[in-house]
């Protein structure tokens, strides 16, 4: 590739034609500030529709400034990133943008996480020299996320996560100038929407425009009542990330100061959704192996490929979109919803807590997961199954709140009985992870052998779309996955079209799946920390006694005492389900 | 989502002009302006059926609807009148002239008579600046319009008779 010579804050250096001042000046260790600019590297994901201007730099010989995120770089060019006219231009651009942003820093739920008061930091704003107006919009609430038009500073980044990653097209700025304002069509609220709560707009939105709900009031109120009994299960990718909140290394496993933080706060049983993610191998893999049977026996009318129903954005997604597939994917319920419905009956019954009296809280990284608890089939006479779901950050606030000092925790256990989980439930975290416990327990049941291997290799990364062939000893088993809802379209169209090779398929919503989850600590663009996160998923797997779900012997036990086998009356009662025509 | 309830005839004029631009989403812009001028404006469940065509999301048709004010979302006036704002309209008058038409009518820009008879928008130059201020209705251009001649220009399409001497 043919090479260009420039120079950039008075250094030399030559890259490839086609790169942006901004990465050039990345390559020489020279970070120039940038707001709607994002680019997630290795995900093919940027976002750079040069709006804010903040980037903008002097180009000797140009007549006015060059924005560094979208001008490319060309021979001989000589770039200061920090002349006085580049700083007072970008000093003023953000005064701008300032006045018209809501001055309640000190009471926002982004306060601490927000790019934009980072950067008048950063650039060491002290007054707002313009004063106007005000861009004024209702606020939206929905089940999952809050819109605060007010904050939004039209960057973009939501846009291009619905749109062009996520390809479910909720979002799109509307009207022009002044009244410009980011919205689904019509300016309907989001719950009438389609949008699929994946939440992927509320991880990239750079200031508080977009949130999650917050729940951690409720909780607290539940926690403080003594007629209450609460118990909480945390998500496997939770615990991959929860220390980045505590300013811990991204990547660090803090499962046992998860556990002993949970229990300080007062939940009188902690247990694991890694526990419902065996258990909904047990029964998606019962599923899986009951249609490949009869589809390998030449059985036409058998729907293939089945389809992993963990997530429910995906969930929502194909309800709306592909809505002539929805009986495709598995009845499996989530495994947040199989532990609420377990945990109302089995477990009430078990300890002789009324179900109305049981309070069932999640720590989810996800704020689709509030969504899905809300769904009127999972409660039994106006009781949900699971009460409250929080995101991972909304229990770092809790933590926060309740002075406890997160980093000098001791490790401790999850309570048993739906504490105890294997390898297999803890991959579930990641993309790959499901298909990856679904084939270690569908293998030994299918051929009555012990796998030779437990690490599908084949099956892990971070590409958005990949496929593997498994041996069933002799059975060659064609498994495809897709993270991103736009990687899972592609998916979805071939099996419309009748062309896909699959026979079984997973699929998250979030890219790097449940890690990468929209109620995670934010990772404002860095790509590495979903990779560390995902190695921390793999090592805790690795470190497990017991590898594969169908050896957890609470699950073997829970089937004995109450389901019977998997796919029995009472689990297709209380762990499967059925999906809707959204469209 | 709302569920679509136009006529068939209206949506097999969408699909057609759709597939007159090629179903492309690049055409959006000509697609709407086409329709719109057929069906007199673009209400949600056209631009719904414009986004299926398409292969693109509403929001985004939406988005481009309330981009540019050509495009309206309410049905128009029998007669739409537009009054000019460009410059010259404007500092010979316009405004005064625009303010009679509102009084008149009892509608405030962007919107129609109960009847339906007249609509009222503002547009922005027609390049006609020596017949400042200009008033269209419907194709008619009159020129040099004061605001005593308001209540009359109304009476000629109150009647039923358009009046064919020109301004």
């Amino acid at each position: 590739m043919e090479k260009i010579t420039l120079n950039i804050d008075h250094k030399n250096i030559e890259v490839p034609r086609g790169t942006t001042i901004l990465e050039a000046a990345a390559q020489v260790g020279i970070d120039i500030p940038t707001l709607c600019h994002m680019k997630l590297h290795d995900m093919n994901i940027e976002n750079k529709p040069g709006g804010c201007r903040v980037c903008v730099v002097e180009v000797k010989g140009r007549r006015n400034l060059a924005p560094a995120c979208c001008t490319e770089v060309a021979p001989g060019m000589e770039i200061s990133t920090h002349s006085m006219r580049a700083v007072n231009a970008r000093r003023t651009i953000l005064e701008l943008i300032l006045s018209d942003h809501p001055a309640d820093c000190l009471v926002c739920a982004k306060s601490g996480n927000c790019e934009l008061q980072d950067m008048a930091h950063q650039m060491g704003i002290r007054e707002i020299h313009y004063q106007g107006a005000q861009t004024h919009y209702r606020e939206d609430t929905s089940p999952a996320i809050i819109r605060e038009m007010d904050k939004c500073i039209r960057c973009k980044r939501c846009e291009t996560m619905c749109n062009e990653v996520q390809t479910v097209g909720v979002l799109s700025t509307i009207n022009r100038g002044f009244e410009a304002v980011v919205s689904p069509a019509f300016e309907m609220n989001l719950d009438h929407s389609v949008c699929t709560y994946c939440g992927q707009c509320v991880a990239v939105c750079p200031t508080g425009a977009l949130t999650e709900v917050d729940e951690t009031g409720a909780v607290i109120r539940a926690l403080s009542d003594p007629s209450k009994t609460v118990i909480v299960q945390t998500a496997p990718a939770v615990r991959a990330a929860l220390g980045e909140e505590f300013e811990l290394e991204a990547g660090t496993l803090v499962t046992g100061k998860m556990v002993s933080a949970l229990r300080r706060l007062g939940f009188d049983y902690v247990f694991d959704t890694d526990f419902a993610a065996d258990l909904t191998i047990m029964e998606e893999g019962t599923e899986l192996l009951s249609r490949l049977g009869k589809y390998l026996a030449g059985d036409k009318e058998v729907k293939m490929p089945i389809l992993t129903s963990c997530c429910p954005a995906w969930v929502k997604f194909f309800e709306h979109q592909f809505p002539e597939l929805k009986d495709i994917p598995s009845t499996a319920r989530s495994p947040q919803q199989m532990f609420g419905a377990i945990a109302k009956t089995y477990f009430a019954d078990k300890i002789g807590v009324k179900r109305e009296d049981l309070v069932v809280v999640s720590i989810m990284p996800c704020v689709a997961k509030k969504y899905e608890s809300s769904r009127d089939e999972f409660a039994a006479n106006g009781n949900p199954d699971v009460d409250y779901a929080l995101t991972t950050r909304e229990l770092a606030s809790l933590i926060n709140l309740s002075n406890i000092d997160f980093k000098s925790l001791p490790e401790e256990d999850f309570d048993q009985p739906l504490g105890e989980s294997t390898g297999a439930g803890v991959i579930f975290g990641t993309t790959g992870g499901v298909i990856e416990a679904a084939v270690r327990t569908a293998y030994e049941i299918q051929t009555g052998k012990t796998l030779p291997r437990l690490d599908f290799h084949e099956l892990r990364g971070m590409e958005g779309l990949r496929k593997a062939t498994i041996d069933f000893d002799g059975t060659p088993i064609n498994i495809g996955i897709a993270h991103g809802l736009g990687n899972a379209r592609k998916l979805l169209e071939e099996i419309k079209a009748g062309k896909s090779e699959f026979h079984a398929i997973e699929i998250m919503s979030c890219p790097g799946g449940c890690i990468g989850g929209g109620g995670q600590p934010y990772h404002h663009g860095d790509v590495e920390i979903l990779k560390k996160r995902q190695k921390a998923i793999y090592s805790e797997d690795k470190n497990k006694t017991l590898r594969k779900s169908h050896e957890n012997p609470h699950i073997k036990k829970l089937y004995e005492e109450f389901l019977g086998a998997p796919m029995s009356e009472k689990a297709h009662h209380l762990l499967h389900t059925g999906y809707f025509d959204r469209s | 989502m709302t569920k679509i309830k136009l006529a068939e005839k209206t949506i097999e004029l969408i699909k057609s002009v759709c597939t007159q631009f090629g179903n492309k989403e690049s055409e959006l812009i000509n697609v709407l302006h086409q329709i719109q001028s057929k069906l007199g404006y673009l209400p949600a469940e056209v631009q719904e059926v414009i986004a299926a065509e398409l292969n693109m999301s509403v929001a985004k048709v939406y988005g481009v609807v309330t981009f540019y004010s050509f495009f309206t979302m309410l049905p128009q006036g029998e007669h739409p009148i537009s009054i000019c704002m460009g410059t010259a309209c404007y500092v010979r008058g316009g405004e005064k002239v625009l303010h009679e038409f509102k009084r008149h009518l009892g509608i405030e820009v962007g919107q129609t008579t109960a009847d339906g008879k007249f609509s009222l928008s503002c547009l922005r130059c027609v390049g006609a600046c020596g017949l400042a201020p200009v008033v269209l209705v419907g194709e008619k251009v009159y020129g040099r319009v004061s605001p005593q001649q308001v209540s009359k220009i109304i009476a000629e399409y109150q009647e039923g008779c358009v009046n064919v001497q020109t301004a």
